[in-house]
């Protein structure tokens, strides 16, 4: 039997390493955010060979549009990103890159205004605060029968603690990709994040599942026994479950297009992290707290 | 020996509904007629692709209400909306979507348009309309020439404006005349009735002309002053010439300016590329899966491909076949009362969906690739409940019992653990789902239908697959399992009743 409980130190260390990283870079490089959020328009052409970059930049150069960015993308394709652009515009980029670099034809063309940006940054905390009350109402919820010794409040931040772990480890992580790789953050990085809150108090829930049934059956036991037991017992069911969710996203991530590729790094990462912090840091922490509750209890 | 039957007859509907999970499946689409049976039901099921997919243009448009009082406002954004969507009507696109969107948003879909410029000025180009009155018809046109040598000539020779414009129209509508002929009956509000009486008033015996977008649609010669704001056009007009003038001078009163703030097209080869390289992630996910099971957990492991493989044929037929929030909220609720208490209320889950589809009550599910992702994404997590059940089956065997009861006793206790952890998927799906864009609704959507079929597939299929196999004394050997024991198992008590 692995003795998680006993290491817990060591497990909280990884994290807070991980965790310390991610909030460094979040603090000194922010996140990279996509059009959607900042408002802008993305241009996707492609052409039988890839459309010379060099030359679409000059081209770009003398257009009356700010700065952009220009990408290669597939085989074949390049996209370009600028500022807000008027419809006028676009159509004038189109036809003067045309004549510079030759036929080819504009695959998608998107252009997000500025103030339906900011609504939708603000939209996005709207959800995770909203998604995060819902799971902590569902967690008192559902473990409101657990009263000794462990209460049912302590199962939920528990959870909402983790659930804060696997947040910040994504989010993080997409800081420090978007200052070194320029990966961005649009609105389907936050779709992830909330699926990942999903799946990591979906994993947290088996564990404290089976930790709220050994409190009956083992009540004799000490805390720490009973939750390195219960963990023991899921951890086969945790690992799998994961592992069948990372083979069909690791398929996704080598097979599916380009457009969803961060999309579903963002939730590859998130559901590691989630397995990893309902073992590691939300059962040791119920211990943690437990019995530094009792000690306190002592002494008075 | 009536648990067998009983047994039976689910391992027979689950077959049934697997085989008609299959025919709605099938890509070119699958008719549904109930005709034969005297209801007048008939539908051709096929997938609905998104606009990322199947290609077209996402248009988002904000209306400026400043001026619109806070009661009438969603009176204008409607009317606003049905003037965009008769413009497009007009233009013959096939299957738009126009649709109001919070409080001042008008969202345009236009599947098979990826010529944006095109739509934009469709829609963006609000026809001006307004009434001008003749003026000094000796005069010539005027020419300006500004500070950097551009020549402007004065527009509308020779009328001059009045200030009465398609704002301060109310309505047009046809009417005929005694002899059958078409005319257009206009209706102005307050204001343009008190604007429309003066001019008038002025200009008896002359005409009034109609001007849209610049150019004469009609010159009507005015009899007598009208006060009662109603004006009628006779004119050489055709039944179709009226209709579509009226139709004009309608969608000219667009009561609001509309601004676009945001846009999305996508070419049809993109999206094409999109859905295969979808297509093969997602079959090489399940292959990943189905491998692993069977290595992992032998027998069940075969079984739970079974029942993934039947998940994933419900989904995607119930994707095609439709939803709707009640038909959710019933077959949920069944459903649950099914597992708690008895299973007889699976029945009416299905009565109650089968009878929302023949009612017509259900909207087929769009699929975009963000959804696409989550009904991948769903088949990883239904293998969950599964595993669950498994681990716990295992579980029990090691503990001693025999393989029937360690099935039962497996699936009893796995059961809250399934039930809570799903629900916290859900949470996120119904919020995702709310506030969501079109292409995060999808996804959504996908996710939750799929955690709800899953939850379905594992509780009612795998366990009957695994109960017939154990009910007939067959494969019954721990290893089958992958759980080593060293005593050798008993043999099983038949006819025992939980």
């Amino acid at each position: 039997m692995l003795d998680i409980i006993k290491h817990y130190k060591f497990w909280f260390t990884v994290s807070g390493i991980i965790l310390l990283l991610g909030i460094v870079s979040l603090s000194v490089f922010h996140l990279r955010l996509g059009i959607d959020f900042r408002g802008g328009a993305s241009i996707q052409i492609s052409a039988q060979t890839r459309p010379d970059t060099t030359k679409i930049n000059q081209v770009l150069s003398k257009e009356n549009i700010g700065n952009f960015v220009i990408q290669q993308t597939g085989s074949n394709g390049v996209i370009i990103e600028t500022a807000p652009i008027s419809q006028t515009q676009h159509d004038q980029i189109i036809s003067d890159l045309k004549a510079s670099v030759g036929n080819f034809t504009e695959d998608s063309y998107t252009s997000i205004g500025p103030t339906i940006g900011s609504q939708l940054k603000s939209q996005a905390i709207y959800q995770l605060l909203l998604v995060s009350l819902g799971i902590i109402l569902y967690i008192a919820y559902a473990f409101r029968k657990v009263t000794k010794p462990i209460t049912s409040w302590k199962f939920g931040w528990a959870a909402i603690i983790a659930l804060l772990h696997d947040l910040f480890v994504v989010i993080g992580i997409f800081s420090i990709l978007g200052h070194f790789f320029g990966v961005e953050i649009d609105s389907m990085f936050v779709t992830a994040i909330l699926t990942v809150l999903g799946f990591s108090v979906h994993d947290t829930i088996v564990v404290f599942d089976r930790i709220r049934e050994n409190l009956r059956v083992e009540s004799g036991k000490s805390i720490e026994d009973i939750v390195n037991h219960s963990i023991n017992q899921t951890l086969v069911r945790s690992l799998n479950t994961s592992l069948t969710v990372l083979f069909v996203l690791f398929s996704m991530l080598l097979f599916g297009g380009v457009t969803i590729r961060y999309f579903v790094l963002a939730l590859f990462i998130g559901i590691i992290s989630g397995t990893y912090s309902s073992i590691f840091i939300a059962s040791p922490l119920l211990v943690i707290w437990q019995k530094w509750q009792d000690r306190k209890l002592k002494r008075a | 020996m009536r648990r067998n039957i009983r047994l039976y007859l689910t391992l027979v509907f689950i077959l049934l509904l697997a085989a008609f999970a299959v025919y709605v499946d099938l890509p070119q689409g699958s008719k549904i007629s109930l005709k034969w049976m005297k209801i007048p039901y008939e539908n051709t099921l096929q997938t609905h692709l998104g606009l990322d997919l199947k290609g077209g243009a996402y248009l988002e448009y904000q209306a400026d209400l400043s001026n619109i009082a806070q009661n009438k406002r969603p009176e204008a954004m409607q009317s606003a909306s049905s003037a965009i969507e008769r413009r497009i009507y007009n233009d013959g696109v096939q299957e738009p979507l126009v649709q109001t969107s919070g409080n001042d948003k008008i969202i345009v879909e236009l599947p098979g348009i990826t010529d944006i410029s095109q739509a934009i000025k469709v829609i963006g180009q609000t026809p001006f309309l307004e009434f001008r009155t003749q003026g000094d018809t000796s005069q010539p046109q005027q020419a300006t020439v500004d500070a950097s040598g551009k020549i402007t000539l004065s527009p509308y020779s020779g009328w001059d404006t009045t200030g009465l414009t398609g704002q301060q129209l109310s309505g047009a509508t046809v009417q005929f005349d005694q002899s059958g002929n078409p005319q257009i009956l206009l209706q102005f509000n307050s204001d343009g009735t008190k604007l429309f009486s003066q001019i008038t008033e002025a200009n008896i015996g002359k005409p009034v002309a109609i001007f849209l977008d610049g150019s004469v649609l009609s010159e009507p010669t005015v009899q007598t002053a009208i006060t009662d704001g109603q004006a009628v056009i006779t004119g050489q007009f055709t039944i179709q010439e009226a209709k579509d003038l009226v139709t004009n001078l309608n969608s000219g009163a667009l009561p609001v300016p509309i601004k676009l703030i945001s846009n999305q097209t996508v070419g049809a080869t993109l999206g094409q590329d999109s859905v295969q390289k979808s297509i093969v992630a997602g079959i090489i996910g399940l292959l990943l899966i189905a491998l692993f099971m069977l290595i992992y957990y032998r027998l069940p492991g075969v079984l739970a491909i079974f029942a993934l493989a039947i998940y994933a044929l419900l989904s995607f037929a119930v994707f095609k076949i439709g939803l709707s929030v009640t038909a959710v909220i019933l077959v949920g609720l069944f459903f649950f009362l099914a597992i708690a208490s008895n299973w007889v209320f699976g029945i009416f889950a299905f009565v109650s969906y089968f009878g929302i589809m023949f009612l017509g009550g259900l909207n087929p599910v769009t699929l975009t690739l963000a959804g696409i992702a989550g009904f991948i994404l769903s088949i990883g997590m239904a293998v969950d409940a599964n595993i669950l059940i498994f681990e716990r089956t295992k579980e029990e065997l090691r503990s001693g019992k025999e393989v029937y009861h360690a099935v039962e006793d497996g699936f009893k206790r796995a059961w809250p653990s399934i039930r809570d952890s799903n629900i916290s998927s859900l949470i996120t799906t119904v919020i995702l789902y709310s506030f969501g864009t079109p292409s995060i609704k999808s996804f959504a959507i996908t996710l939750g239908v799929g955690i709800i079929i899953s939850l379905f597939t594992a509780i009612t299929v795998t366990k009957t697959f695994l109960q017939m196999f154990v009910g007939h004394n067959v494969l019954t050997h721990p290893w089958l399992f992958g759980v080593r024991r060293k005593k050798h198992s008993e043999p099983l008590t038949s006819g025992e009743n939980k």
